[in-house]
């Protein structure tokens, strides 16, 4: 397409443009790589510049002392555990409901439709929620982690337009050898629809890993924090100790307070970033499925 | 019966299963799925008590809940808490607070993934402009938590990197983090670095289906790339503009609790406080539930009426609009 270059004035406008971009590229990336670079300072080189992309002596002091004892472990297996246990509730209620959800011709298919969009646009809000978790006695267990969000209506109905799309050729020929309804969805729907199942569990997944909101809610007990919580005791309120001095070694210096920040921040997105490239290959998919249509 | 249900028909419209179907009685199609029933249990239950129950709940902001009475015997008393909080000059601190927010964030937030798209499809280079979205994409990713303690980290006025660097060359330190001029600009400043990139999606999902040759056909008659811009891929991504404005309309009352709660405290208070934490506030930490369930309801119904709204409107304008 390069004939589409016409004037000096639009080169001009090029150059600036590729230049614009790589800065706001750039500039999405660079906070984090602040901390990252901040993480592994000393004491000595936080004082001698503020902001800095390579230290000069890399030190793993506070990333030893915020381990030292249990209170960062003991959220991130929190985190953990919800997060598999969690995701993988989201997959079992979103699949069992939109496949029948994708029937044409079931009955009162579309009743049960419209109740869940209106999920959408009206709720009973924040209270009302609350004093169900309440009396299910949910409070104070990761239950409550997992249950009130065990299916998001807007994934529900992109995953049901999915399976409507499937081609039905196989299903029937399945069909006529016998294989019952749930045979079907096992062996033929859910194979076929391994990436947007795939897209769902990333999706799913970042989504408890970053949950800060059912935990500020629904949880007071400090032992049973997830990973969100306790960063923002650590980072924000600095209300919880990271570490504990007296655990380390004899001449082990306290590492400066805002490397410990930094390495607790470090660790709450390492696992982000580490599933960013699959969820990179799929996400893109996920939007473009998000077409809402009956 | 075995003719008129061969279910490997279902899903299909089909002029012959319509037909059949119509003698079908009720009965013999719900037994005909009755496994397609079972596997609707499980979402069916979530939807009734984590969706329904909590609907019906809202009548507790007609009520005056006590709570060793429980939600049957705690007396009614109508719009009683309605009225405390329309005479409660907190509300027109929250309303005005909210529609601040919102307003900012429509003028300065609202058009910039649409601008940075368009810069992206004006680039060629399609490997530089992988690169490019890959790493705009990321921030999406991130926890709120996360990026509230990186704005901590860097401004805080004991040790902060801006701080410092502000102190180094002017001799003075603001404080970002707890001065009421400063709370807006951050929270806007921070939706733009979070979400501008990951917003670009929808609208360069709509500019890849404009057809080349429609800006082949324009170059032949002479038009520049502004005029390109502005006759093709303007109008291709028009119609995505307005469903955003209609779902923003919609939300409008909405800040996004957890941002605003991480980045509020007792100092900036006056201009961070918003519907959502005042009902956290007053109803799961001082639990008054029936008055902040009142404050939740006048809410959600503003909003329900404005997506309404805004969509009749659209559509009053010709556009295809969301229902």
């Amino acid at each position: 397409m390069a004939k589409r270059y016409k004037n000096a004035g639009e080169t001009v406008f090029d150059v600036f443009n590729y230049v614009i971009l790589g800065i706001i590229g750039v500039a999405a990336l660079l906070p984090f790589l602040f901390v990252v670079a901040g993480s592994f300072a000393t004491d000595a080189e936080i004082t001698k510049r503020a902001v800095f992309l390579i230290p000069s002596t890399i030190s793993l002091d506070a990333y030893r002392f915020i381990f030292s004892t249990d209170t960062i472990m003991r959220s991130i297996g929190v985190s953990v555990y919800v997060t598999v246990l969690g995701t993988l509730v989201n997959l079992f209620f979103t699949v069992t409901m939109a496949y029948p959800m994708a029937k044409r011709n079931l009955m009162g298919r579309n009743l049960i439709l419209n109740l869940i969009i209106f999920t959408m646009l009206f709720g009973g809000g924040m209270i009302p929620t609350y004093l169900v978790i309440r009396e299910l006695h949910l409070l104070d267990t990761l239950g409550s982690l997992i249950l009130p969000g065990a299916i998001s209506a807007f994934n529900l109905i992109i995953v049901k337009n999915f399976f409507q799309e499937l081609p039905l050729e196989m299903e029937e020929a399945a069909r006529i050898d016998g294989c019952t309804e749930l045979g079907l969805l096992w062996r033929i729907v859910l194979p076929l629809s391994k990436p947007v199942l795939a897209t769902f569990t990333l999706f799913y997944a970042v989504g408890h890993w970053n949950n800060f909101f059912s935990a500020l809610l629904y949880i007071n007990d400090p032992e049973k924090w997830p990973l969100q919580v306790m960063l923002r005791q650590i980072v924000m309120l600095s209300q919880a100790a990271a570490g504990d001095i007296s655990t380390m070694d004899p001449g082990f210096v306290q590492p400066p307070e805002q490397s410990i920040k930094m390495a607790v921040i470090v660790v709450g997105t390492l696992p982000i970033m580490c599933v960013y490239p699959f969820l990179q290959k799929h996400f893109a998919k996920g939007v473009m499925l998000g077409s809402i249509k009956g | 019966m075995k003719q008129a249900s061969i279910p490997g028909l279902a899903g299909r419209e089909m002029p012959t299963r319509t037909y059949r179907e119509r003698r079908d009685s009720r009965w013999r199609r719900l037994r005909r799925d009755k496994w397609l029933y079972i596997l609707l249990i499980p979402g069916a239950l979530y939807f009734l008590i984590f969706k329904y129950v909590p609907m019906w709940g809202i009548l507790l902001a007609f009520k005056n809940y006590q709570p060793y009475l429980g939600f049957w015997k705690s007396d009614w008393v109508g719009f009683e808490h309605f009225r405390v909080f329309f005479d409660n000059p907190d509300f027109f601190m929250l309303l005005r607070n909210t529609l601040l927010l919102s307003f900012y964030n429509l003028v300065f937030f609202f058009p910039a993934p649409i601008i940075l798209a368009l810069l992206l499809n004006e680039i060629r280079l399609s490997f530089y402009k992988r690169t490019i979205q890959t790493m705009i994409y990321v921030p999406h990713f991130i926890s709120m938590v996360i990026v509230a303690s990186m704005s901590y980290v860097f401004l805080t006025t004991e040790g902060g990197a801006v701080n410092e660097f502000l102190y180094t060359f002017t001799g003075r330190k603001i404080d970002f983090l707890s001065s009421p001029d400063w709370f807006r600009p951050l929270i806007i400043l921070q939706t733009i670095w979070k979400e501008c990139g990951w917003g670009t999606i929808i609208f360069l999902a709509a500019l890849a289906g404009v057809d080349v040759e429609q800006y082949e056909a324009a170059v032949v008659d002479g038009a520049n790339r502004w005029r390109q811009i502005w006759h093709i891929t303007l109008p291709a991504i028009r119609s995505t503009i307005i469903i955003l404005l209609i779902l923003r309309m919609g939300t409008i009352l909405d800040n996004g609790f957890e941002q605003i709660f991480l980045m509020m405290n007792a100092l900036n208070r006056e201009v961070g406080e918003v519907f959502d934490t005042y009902v956290y506030a007053l109803g799961i930490t001082q639990g008054a539930f029936s008055y902040s369930t009142a404050v939740g309801l006048f809410k959600s119904v503003i909003g329900v009426t404005m997506v309404l709204g805004t969509n009749w409107l659209a559509k009053k304008f010709g556009e295809s609009g969301l229902y």
